[in-house]
């Protein structure tokens, strides 16, 4: 680790958003807005079954009966949703049947930042899904993985072939109705990635889709499925980017995970979406629902999230605690600066008994921004002896921004035991000065106390991200004190 | 060395050093002593460079450079080293990673090699041995729980660690044990050369004892008022500061 954190100290120095490049592609655009005819051109495009048209087009007429939601502590502009572009995919001459049919222009993208779509590289020991805009560019790893049984493919694909699966779980965790954008999602999602670990396999290797927004006016809408079966084990990341642009883009993602008996599933986000210029122009609308469910018994669901990104963030990864002995837990690090809002945290849903859920925020405030936790824990009648710990951590760099805490809790059985602390901190400035009187530098300082402050959260990444994570958190408060 | 002139600084516009001269060469060790109040450790934050005071007179050379336009990163990597009175917790961060960090940014600033994560135990391992620190103190996060004493040796540690031209410890000896005590002077002592300096901010004359000064000052109201040698630290330990307050007044009205 030691050698990490010097790579850290050095990455500081370099500045912007690094991801902001756009990739000059042709592609294939829907007309802008957003009606019956949208829905029916996506899922035509997708050579959809005829059931899956159906289910969008419920969706959205349910859609178009509610109202976007005004209770985040979060401002923005009315969305005009019919100036968006509701799919936009790449112009590949076919669907590649391996990873070197794929357009170099995108995998230059990838390259760049920092994803190897060569399954000869085989050392990161990690499985992507890379998705561009609308659609899905490459799996890889394909192969290996379904020998031991295990689905690793884009949804597009999973809805031809593994039709049965995805009929049955699709909205089975978030269904369409559940909010305003999981309607929108469902009504015009274009894909994403579907995950199925079949009864008692260990996933041997890291599961992780790659989304990048590249096309302008469009709007991201894309669905994960992780589906695990009893006794199985997965951990997924996801990890996505987008080109500067002075407008603000809607990325509206659902994710939904099923954990049967005894099963274990891991989620980690690395979200580092457009945040925006230093004066809040552009970034993405990260408005996203996520939720999993722990089905059958001893099975435990764990978010990590690691949100640097976005202008404005709206999610609450949740867990529904069914089974019995079953275990949720969130681990989030939230960073805003400049005029970032984030309005982000968790609900754990206590049902069956013996239950156990664990929340560990961690805000960190710079700029102007907002940063707020909210968060839900909710314990059932049936519940007995259902526990919850939260600790909600926010630390302050500077005066000009804002740290909120809304913690709700309703406990209906009194055998329930539910914790709750919370703490307020800022970066002292005899901190820094002690820092700097050892030779290290205010960046350099600011950089190594966030991270000391989310290590409880950046410790349940995987490796293999936890690396990268941390420079994130370095370079996205770049500038952010003195 | 460190050459002080007529150094004038203040806070908030209350004026707390009030012209102090000092020099200090390579190889010695000067003690300064005063009452509770009377400037010793804004002396020190004024030269490790603490913005909160506002230099308003004077002028500080160490090692040939003006001290006072150096950053206290630069300050620092040059070779200037606090061992502060009140050292500060860094949760989540471990001491270990945060020596290294600072050591190795020094040893950028001169155009040295990056120590490796092995290079870096053993160079550890030494100077533990060193101040008798425990292995498991370095792998927690910096300061934060240990004891008054335990901070203290931390100090020392990473002086140890950074071999610094000129140290300035601020009441390392307050708070210690005896044993304590003993190990601090001693591993100032072995730091100890013909190349490097040590300014002791002290109350006690006690750890002069295990650490012998070339020269004693006495700091008041922002000024030293008198220096003299290890003889000087006796007679106040003996007399307290009455009679040195009583001349400065005297001095003053005439
Ligand atoms: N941040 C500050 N704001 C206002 N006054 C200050 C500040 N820091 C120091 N002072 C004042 O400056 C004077 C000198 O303080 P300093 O800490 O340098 O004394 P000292 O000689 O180190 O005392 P001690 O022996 O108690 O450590 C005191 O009157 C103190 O109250
Ligand atoms: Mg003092």
């Amino acid at each position: 680790m030691y050698e990490e954190n010097d790579d850290i100290l050095g990455q500081v120095t370099t500045s912007e958003y690094k991801y902001g490049f756009v990739t000059d592609i042709e592609s294939e655009d829907a007309p802008k807005g957003l009606n019956e005819d949208t829905v029916r051109y996506i899922s035509a495009k997708k050579n959809e079954p005829a059931w899956l048209l159906e289910w969008r087009l419920k969706s959205f007429r349910h859609w178009q009966t509610m109202e976007e939601p005004t209770w985040p502590n979060v401002k923005y502009p009315p969305i005009d949703y019919q100036d968006i572009i509701y799919y936009s995919a790449p112009k590949q001459k076919i669907a590649p049947n391996s990873l070197d049919e794929i357009d170099p222009e995108l995998r230059k993208t990838f390259e760049k930042l920092g994803i190897s779509l060569q399954e000869q590289k085989r050392l990161t020991g990690v499985a992507v899904d890379a998705v561009v805009d609308s659609v899905s560019i490459a799996t890889t790893f394909k192969e290996e993985l379904a020998e031991l049984g295990i689905i690793f493919c884009s949804m597009s694909d999973a809805v031809h072939e593994h039709p049965e699966l995805i009929k049955k779980y699709l909205g089975a965790v978030v269904p369409p109705t559940d909010n305003y954008f999981t309607a929108l999602n469902s009504a015009v999602f274009s894909d994403g990635s579907f995950c199925y670990i079949p009864v008692g396999v260990r996933c041997p290797m890291e599961l992780s889709t790659y989304f990048r927004i590249n096309a302008a006016n469009t709007g991201q809408f894309e669905r994960t499925l992780i589906v695990a079966e009893a006794g199985s084990y997965v951990s997924y990341l996801e990890g996505c980017t987008a080109p500067m642009r002075d407008e603000n883009q809607l990325h509206a993602a659902v994710v939904e995970i099923m954990a049967m008996e005894k099963a274990e599933v891991k989620y980690s986000t690395v979200q580092n979406w457009y945040p925006g210029d230093k004066e809040g122009k552009g970034g993405i609308y990260n408005f996203v629902t996520k939720r999993g469910i722990c089905q059958g018994a001893h099975s435990k669901i764990s978010w990590t999230q690691v949100e640097t990104g976005s202008s404005i963030t709206w999610k609450y990864p949740s867990v529904i605690l069914k089974g019995d002995h079953s275990v949720g837990e969130f681990y989030s690090v939230a960073v805003t600066n400049n005029y970032q809002q984030a309005d982000t945290g968790t609900k754990m849903i206590h049902i069956g008994k013996n239950t156990k859920s664990r929340i560990v925020s961690k805000g960190i405030s710079a700029g102007r921004s907002n940063n707020s936790y909210r968060g839900l824990v909710q314990v059932g009648r049936n519940a007995g002896n259902a526990r919850n710990f939260s600790q909600c951590d926010s630390l302050l760099l500077g005066d000009k921004c804002g740290a909120h805490t809304f913690p709700y809790i309703e406990v209906k059985n009194n055998t329930g035991i539910v914790e709750h602390e919370a703490t307020t901190s800022k970066i002292g400035e005899d901190q820094i000065f002690y820092c700097n009187q050892r030779g290290i530098d205010t960046e350099a300082a600011v950089a190594m106390i966030v991270n000391g402050f989310a290590k409880e959260v950046m410790n349940q990444l995987p490796m293999e991200f936890a690396v990268e994570a941390q420079k994130l958190l370095a370079i996205s408060l770049e500038g952010s004190v003195g | 060395m460190l050459r002080i002139r007529n150094l004038h600084a203040s806070i908030d516009d209350k004026q707390i050093l009030r012209g102090i001269n000092l020099e200090i060469k390579a190889g010695e060790v000067h003690a300064i002593m005063g009452p509770n109040g009377s400037g010793k450790s804004t002396l020190a934050s004024v030269l490790a460079g603490r913005s909160n005071f506002e230099v308003t007179e004077g002028s500080v050379e160490f090692m040939g450079n003006d001290l006072l336009e150096l950053s206290p990163e630069d300050r620092a990597r040059e070779g200037m080293f606090l061992a502060f009175q009140y050292p500060v917790e860094i949760p989540g961060v471990s001491t270990t990673n945060f020596i290294k960090a600072a050591v190795n940014e020094t040893r950028k600033y001169r155009g040295h090699e990056h120590l490796d994560a092995v290079a870096f135990l053993k160079m550890m391992k030494e100077k533990m041995k060193l101040v008798q620190i425990d292995q498991s103190l370095l792998s927690r996060s910096l300061n934060e729980g240990f004891s008054g004493g335990e901070k203290k040796r931390n100090e020392i540690f990473q002086m140890a660690m950074l071999e610094p031209r000129l140290a300035i410890l601020d009441e390392t000896d307050s708070g210690l044990d005896i044993d304590a005590l003993r190990i601090v002077a001693n591993g100032v002592n072995q730091t100890r050369n013909k190349d490097n300096a040590f300014l002791l901010v002290t109350h006690y004359q006690r750890l002069l004892d295990y650490i012998v000064p070339d020269h004693v000052h006495v700091l008041y109201k922002g000024r030293i008022v008198k220096s003299g040698t290890r003889e000087l630290a006796l007679e106040l330990e003996e007399k307290g500061y009455d009679f040195i307050k009583a001349e400065f007044e005297s001095a003053e009205q005439a």
